[in-house]
């Protein structure tokens, strides 16, 4: 495959079958690789689509700066896009992110403001939400509400899983900015009856979300409830366990939010079992492990990686 | 064998500081009253007049309940029942939301 640039060869990912995860020939399980765009993750996706939009609408000249609450990926993404359009870029992350980020996102010359740990990513949305106020003449995609990034999944993620499993009964992946299962959903919704859509939502530990009450509860604009069919909660535990499957039984090395869609798509066919149905389940590998190594998510028994993990943020 | 229904920090005061106790039913209803029976008060913390107190989440094998069948919900031996106050639990304060 040739591309004019790298920015040409987004998307177009693997979807690849887990002969050793599925539980029989009839309910079966597929991984649409997400780590094989150009920055390695899910996000480059909606980045490319935001900036494009911002761009077509003038929001964005040569030299504006972009600012962004993101826990990662998204800020990657937009990082590389950012230095190859010539715009600055300004990410506020929580500090208890993975050292790999920040140093992916500063190789790409993105500059870090980090907010307080213990309001996760809902406190780096509040965080960047106060500097725009204090810089209008930055320039917010914010990823949470931009319709762009629903748009990106609806025109690409959706139909490249259709085109490879027609026969697709179940769509799952993790819920963060709703982005993906937003428009991957409406668009299977609106090509294949009765698709179940599913969500995997992270659960974490007390001391993530220590602090906070519930006035502060924050809801991704993007969120449409009537898209998902049904919603799970996977704790760090399961997700780690998942990641680590994964990677023994198919070779894939993928990220811990991986690990809690496939504990998801796992728990659908499970009942599609049950319910002696037919099922194609495909599930989103938002990235590969490779940011998340020094978490020692993948070395030592399971629960030695828990503790590690407690406190950080996985996806 | 019976259901485990894990227990959040907040409400072990009514568990005896149990993280898990066991229980039995053929929905999550007869679930909860069926703990009640053996501590007293539980249901009282998870159930008011509507179904489902609102900011109570109940997730069966890690599937949360109001998208299934709510209080009306089929459980059966061998599940895991993860009850969560909304504000610790993620549907609350995650991005992802509150309902």
């Amino acid at each position: 495959m040739r591309f004019d640039s790298l920015l040409d060869s987004l998307g177009r990912t693997p979807l690849v079958g887990l002969p050793r995860l599925s539980p029989s020939a009839e309910v079966r399980l597929w991984a649409k690789l997400e780590d094989r765009n150009p920055t390695g993750s899910v996000k480059d996706r909606p980045a490319f689509w935001m900036i494009a939009k911002a761009e077509k609408e003038g929001l964005l000249t040569p030299g504006c700066t972009i600012l962004e609450p993101t826990s990662g990926n998204t800020g990657i993404s937009l990082a590389m896009v950012a230095r190859l359009r010539g715009y600055r870029m300004v990410c506020v992350m929580p500090e208890n992110t993975s050292a790999e980020r920040r140093q992916l996102l500063r190789m790409w010359g993105a500059e870090i403001i980090s907010s307080p740990a213990a309001g996760g990513s809902n406190e780096a949305v509040r965080v960047a939400k106060r500097l725009a106020a204090e810089h209008p003449d930055w320039v917010m995609l914010y990823q949470y509400g931009n319709e762009a990034n629903a748009l990106a999944h609806y025109e690409t993620t959706g139909p490249e899983i259709l085109a490879d499993l027609p026969g697709i009964t179940h769509f799952v992946a993790g819920l963060g900015t709703t982005g993906t299962l937003m428009g991957v959903g409406r668009y299977l919704r609106e090509q294949v009856p009765d698709v179940k859509i599913v969500a995997a939502e992270p659960r974490y530990g007390e001391l993530v979300y220590g602090l906070r009450n519930i006035d502060e509860g924050f809801i991704p604009e993007l969120y449409d409830d009537s898209v998902l069919t049904t919603r799970f909660s996977v704790g760090s535990k399961d997700a780690l366990r998942r990641t680590r499957e994964l990677l023994e039984q198919e070779g894939i090395f993928a990220g811990i939010s991986t690990g809690g869609a496939l504990h998801a798509a796992l728990g659908m066919a499970r009942k599609a079992v049950k319910a002696g149905e037919r099922a194609d389940i495909a599930f989103i590998v938002a990235d590969g492990g490779w940011k998340y190594l020094s978490t020692g998510a993948y070395e030592g028994t399971l629960e030695e990686a828990e503790d590690r993990l407690e406190g950080q943020l996985w996806a | 064998m019976a259901i485990e229904v894990r227990i959040p920090t907040i409400l072990r005061n009514l568990t005896d500081g149990a993280k898990a106790v066991e229980g039995k039913g053929g929905s999550l209803d007869e679930l909860i009253t069926d703990l009640d029976s053996r501590h007293p008060g539980l249901r009282d913390r998870l159930v008011d007049a509507k179904g489902l107190r609102k900011f109570v989440n109940v997730y069966l094998n890690d599937e949360d309940v109001r998208f299934l069948g709510g209080l009306d919900t089929e459980v059966s031996d061998g599940d895991t029942v993860t009850v969560l106050p909304a504000v610790a639990g993620g549907a609350a304060d995650l991005p992802g939301g509150r309902r």
